[in-house]
């Protein structure tokens, strides 16, 4: 099906197949849940001289929590913490599978090249990059490498701090507890850098966001031969 | 909600100008808890349904940590130069709160699936082959401690008083009214002993004397100090945390 539109002609297809958009809503669920349950458990006992507000924490008010647990919500915010893992884990491994074995990152993340990405950047900085649907430049593969690293990340130095004894080898890798506690600090940081960057540029790009839903998305003749080339 | 009962109360005070901060004060209260139940659905923790899906995910936590629970893999142990000499004391009162234990006439009181429940004295406990170990403390909040604690293993006591080894779990009541139980794999295993030296002198009263159960495979609250009596049973007897939300299994 042809459609008119300011891209030049286009054709109503797959963006996102099913599985994508599924990982992708859940894991975007799970790490808001890590993120606010996480805070909550690091304002107990800070790593650094400061806390997160608590508003932006997750894991049960105050009275009530005190009035039901007897605990200011602090076992509220593990209990999230330690569900919110197996929905991480499972929109994760889905997704990593998925990516791995259909060709889908070969697909859509590759290539990522320093040049490339010097070129992209340029081009976003003077306004001439590409924000047609179904291209992916090359700052943006970039990002997406980035966050699934950060994710992959994420999961194994909480497990290396959730289990410092039966998976002792992997907290070790990370050089020990508190270092593994560390970097489970900091992966959250860049979790949230690229949260806010992913969300800044689709407020900038509201168009991206609908094919996330729906799966479909009018994408230009041109993009598509091009990807069928690949 | 019981914030703005709170205030509501402070608002009757008569002074106006007392009675317009009270009131600015009362809308701020009430727009963070707006804030809290829209951005974290922090509410959402607090109702009975939520909690009850979070506790069922909890006691699914329980058996993969079971499963992953290797009775023969021993904890990291740390050089004597690694020992955190500034460990903190931990409860859920102060620490002038802490009992104060008359070793002389304190008894270690047995119960449930034990053949021979006579009470042990401090003494006697002393007397059995003593194992100290360099372990890490790991607390439930994050931080940990490397620390030396000297005891009697526990599953060799266990199996002295003729314990049924097959029982699921073993029970700990302690006198500062704290309580704690663990699987018996774990109760089996070789670092969890009844520790009565900290750093090679007996156990000082902030840290349970005058025996308190050490559990390097375990976080630090599942390590309860004070310890009156201990119980060998079939049915979970919780604990503390563990009855306000804290996962039972706690494994680490």
């Amino acid at each position: 099906m042809r459609h008119d539109h300011p891209d030049g002609p286009t054709r109503l297809v797959t963006i996102h197949p099913l599985i994508v958009r599924l990982c992708h809503w859940g894991n975007a669920l799970a790490i808001l849940l890590m993120i606010g349950s996480g805070w909550k458990i690091y304002n107990n006992a800070p790593l650094f001289a400061f806390t997160f507000p608590a508003w932006a924490t997750l894991g049960g008010s105050p009275s009530p929590a005190w009035h039901r647990h007897g605990d200011i919500g602090y076992a509220g915010a593990l209990l999230w913490h330690f569900a919110a893992m197996w929905l991480m884990f499972a929109a994760s491994a889905a997704y990593l599978s998925y990516g791995l074995l259909s060709g889908h990152f070969r697909k859509t993340l590759l290539p990522v090249t320093p040049a490339g990405v010097a070129h992209d950047v340029a081009d976003a900085l003077t306004g001439r990059l590409d924000h047609r649907l179904g291209v992916r430049n090359q700052v943006q593969r970039l990002l997406y490498i980035a966050a699934i690293a950060g994710i992959i990340l994420m999961l194994l130095s909480g497990l290396a701090i959730w289990k410092p004894v039966q998976l002792q080898e992997l907290t070790a890798l990370f050089g020990g507890y508190d270092t593994a506690r560390e970097i489970h600090f900091f992966g959250m940081c860049g979790l949230v850098l690229f949260l806010a960057v992913h969300l800044g540029l689709t407020a900038l790009v509201p168009k991206v966001l609908p094919p996330m839903i729906t799966g479909r998305g009018y994408v230009p003749l041109d993009v598509l031969e091009a990807e069928s080339r690949r | 909600m019981s914030l703005i009962k709170e205030h509501g109360r402070i608002t009757l005070a008569e002074r106006p100008a007392i009675r317009d901060l009270e009131r600015r004060l009362f809308l701020r209260q009430g727009l963070s808890i707006g804030a809290l139940t829209l951005l974290t659905g922090c509410d959402v923790t607090d109702t009975d349904a939520v909690d009850g899906v979070l506790r069922s995910i909890s006691r699914w936590n329980d058996r993969v940590q079971a499963w992953l629970f290797n009775p023969n893999k021993l904890a990291p142990t740390f050089a004597e130069s690694q020992i955190d000499h500034n460990f903190r004391f931990n409860a859920f009162y102060p620490e002038s709160k802490a009992p104060v234990i008359d070793g002389a006439t304190w008894r270690l009181q047995l119960d449930g699936r034990i053949a021979d429940k006579r009470p042990w004295t401090l003494a006697q406990l002393t007397a059995l082959p003593q194992e100290s170990q360099i372990t890490r403390h790991v607390c439930v909040e994050g931080w940990s401690k490397i620390g030396k604690w000297g005891g009697v293993p526990l599953g060799r006591f266990l199996r002295q008083v003729g314990a049924d080894t097959t029982a699921k779990y073993v029970g700990f009541t302690c006198a500062d009214g704290y309580s704690s139980s663990m699987d018996m794999a774990t109760a089996l295993h070789p670092l969890t002993i009844m520790a009565l030296t900290f750093a090679d002198q007996t156990l000082p009263r902030k840290f349970g004397y005058p025996m308190k159960i050490r559990v390097p495979t375990k976080l630090g609250f599942k390590n309860p100090k004070f310890i009156t009596a201990i119980s060998v049973r079939d049915d979970n007897p919780g604990g503390y945390w563990e009855d306000r939300g804290y996962n039972w299994f706690s494994g680490i």
